[in-house]
């Protein structure tokens, strides 16, 4: 195990130490006292663990293809985007833009999210990213969306007062699905998306998401499977088509 | 014969993108400027070396009833204007230069002085008060303008009371050595890192942007700088800073201390929700907020923006409709702390009650405890 401690160090410094440390083969990483260093594990294409203490700066594992990390703290924005495979996993909140672009892999995080998650996700084949968010969300969940799986939860948030979803949820959504604990305010929803019932391969297909999560943090499942999700839909593949002139089909 | 293949792109990013962070003791206990300094050295990245400042309340106990203007001075002619003219307007309890450090950082400053003042009973400021209705805040509001705009080279930096602000290019942490912001004490600072986008980087366009008590600092771009521009010029509010922030320390003078709004009312027509959802709202709300909106449109805020804005009363945070800038709170027993990212406070409050990232539009207002100040 590789200890780095990165406290008052520059994120260039610190990011070069944590590719060193992979191209010598590690596979796990401590980082201890990070406070806002920029681009942590981006770009790192091998299967190893980075576990950071403290609070992540912007664009965590943007790039990422591969690698783990656990962030024992709150994180900051622009976590995974683009990410390609491998997981990121915050025990705390996070920002907005979470898993812009994001083509593969897992981002599980504990509790808030901000505005414009899960925006621009895309899936091709195999390659399928799915992003859970524990807490509550911010506006523009799930923002032209293209592909790939966002789930929120609404189970661990920093504010019970706040409500579970903000506005224009689905904007522009043409592929992929969202599930949503409990249902969703439909007076939220953006004119793109729809509120559908989850058949029985659904029900399969998240259980195996959830139960996945429910191990990263050590919660029980039997717990979280006790209210019904409903899944959001985009109506249409094409939304904005006809937006500056009828298109022919 | 080989070729040579020139790389495409230089794919070293510059990543900036403007960094605000302030904090608040709404108990009134004094805090040295190494704190707020500490803060905005660690988003040193968000900017660019053209734009760093701050605006501190409290530091000046012992002139609290005068109004404290500092001055930036671009020549010698500018400074003999100025103070010819404030001599002909004002009493000046004292003035003084502001005190500098010479770094190698900072190349060709400006001259800065700063002069404690209340208007004097000439007949002008007589015919202002009993004939045009003013306040003495009005009167110090028509010598800002004046001065910014008739003296070639002569701009005020800052003009309420116990309070300063001080900027210029530099990063900010060069900034504050220049001006040995360690030596002040404040239970409100503010401060800003700036990645000038669409106007100059000068002395004069670093933030905060001020009027009386009033500092903003701004992380984004007002698109509706020329509405609210032409607005504000109707109410004698003139714009001579070449930088849309400009407008936001004016629009809240209008709307707070002039038209009596409260600061939630002031920003809800700065950053109103959209059409759509002020119609979805319960019907007396739905008839506020429509009031706000036909009554301000003009000084609706659009474009992305997170802004702090701070007065003698407290400390407000506020973001575009839609947030499309950072804007990320905590509180620890009696300090509030407002940022573009979580790590800036985290460095001088390292365990928080609570942090949170307040909703688009949505104001996070933390006032001063009644009477201690």
């Amino acid at each position: 195990m590789t200890i780095i401690d990165a406290q008052g160090l520059y994120y260039r410094d610190l990011n070069q130490k944590i590719r060193e440390a992979v191209a010598e083969g590690a596979t796990e990483i401590v980082l201890n006292n990070v406070n806002g260093q920029y681009f942590i594990g981006d770009g790192i294409n091998k299967p190893v663990t980075i576990t950071i203490n403290g609070v992540p700066g912007n664009d965590l594992a943007a790039f990422m293809n591969g690698a783990t990390i656990v962030v024992n703290d709150n994180a900051q924005d622009n976590i995974g985007n683009t990410m390609n495979a491998g997981k990121v996993i915050v025990h705390g909140h996070a920002g907005d833009v979470l898993g812009y672009g994001m083509r593969g892999g897992r981002v599980h995080i504990r509790r808030d999210v901000g505005y414009r998650v899960g925006i621009h996700m895309k899936s091709y084949e195999a390659n399928k990213p799915v992003l859970i968010a524990g807490g509550k969300a911010g506006d523009f969940f799930g923002e032209y969306m293209a592909g790939g799986v966002l789930i929120l939860l609404d189970l661990f948030s920093d504010d019970p007062e706040k409500p579970k979803h903000g506005f224009r949820f689905g904007t522009g959504m043409h592929g992929g699905k969202i599930f949503v604990r409990g249902g969703v305010d439909e007076g939220k929803l953006s004119r793109e998306v729809g509120v559908f019932e989850l058949t029985d391969e659904d029900r399969q297909e998240l259980e195996g998401y959830l139960k996945e999560y429910c191990r990263d943090f050590d919660i029980d499942y039997a717990m979280m499977a006790k209210e019904q999700f409903v899944k959001i839909l985009p109506l249409s593949s094409r939304p904005y088509g006809n937006l500056y002139c009828p298109m022919p089909r | 014969m080989t070729r040579e293949l020139k790389p495409t792109h230089y794919f070293q990013k510059d990543i900036s993108n403007c960094g605000l962070t302030g904090f608040i003791s709404t108990a009134g206990t004094l805090v040295e400027g190494s704190v707020i300094i500490k803060s905005i050295a660690l988003m040193h990245d968000r900017g660019n070396g053209l734009g760093g400042g701050f605006a501190a309340y409290g530091i000046y106990p012992e002139f609290k009833e005068f109004y404290a203007f500092h001055l930036m001075y671009e020549n010698g002619m500018a400074l003999q204007l100025t103070e010819e003219y404030l001599e002909r307007h004002f009493y000046i309890e004292h003035h003084e230069e502001i005190p500098t450090r010479r770094t190698p950082a900072i190349a060709n400053p400006p001259a800065f002085k700063r002069y404690f003042v209340k208007p004097l009973q000439t007949a002008e400021y007589k015919e202002a008060i009993e004939f045009q209705n003013m306040t003495d805040e009005d009167v110090i509001v028509r010598h800002v303008m004046g001065i910014n705009n008739e003296i070639e080279g002569a701009f005020v930096v800052s003009s309420g009371k116990n309070m300063g602000a001080f900027k210029g290019v530099g990063y900010p942490e060069e900034i504050a050595d220049f001006f040995r912001l360690e030596e002040y004490q404040g239970y409100i600072w503010t401060a800003h890192n700036r990645f000038p986008t669409n106007t100059p980087g000068w002395w004069g366009g670093a933030h905060p942007f001020t009027l009386l008590d009033w500092s903003i600092v701004h992380n984004g771009e007002i698109s509706s700088y020329g509405i609210n521009k032409r607005y504000l010029e109707m109410y004698g509010y003139l714009c001579t800073m070449l930088t849309d922030t400009e407008v936001v320390a004016y629009t809240l003078d209008l709307l707070i201390r002039k038209h009596g709004l409260t600061p939630e009312l002031a920003s809800l027509a700065m950053a109103s929700p959209f059409w759509d959802i002020i119609d979805a709202l319960p019907e007396d709300e739905r008839q506020l907020l429509t009031a706000i909106r036909q009554c301000y449109g003009s000084a609706l805020l659009n474009g992305p923006f997170a802004i702090l804005f701070a007065s003698n009363e407290g400390l407000i945070g506020l973001n575009d409709r839609v947030k499309l800038r950072p804007l990320v709170c905590a509180t620890k027993d009696d300090f509030v702390y407002m940022a573009s990212e979580e790590a800036a406070i985290r460095e001088i409050c390292p365990k928080p009650d609570k942090v949170w990232a307040p909703r688009g539009g949505e104001p996070v207002i933390a006032k001063m405890q009644p009477g201690v100040i």
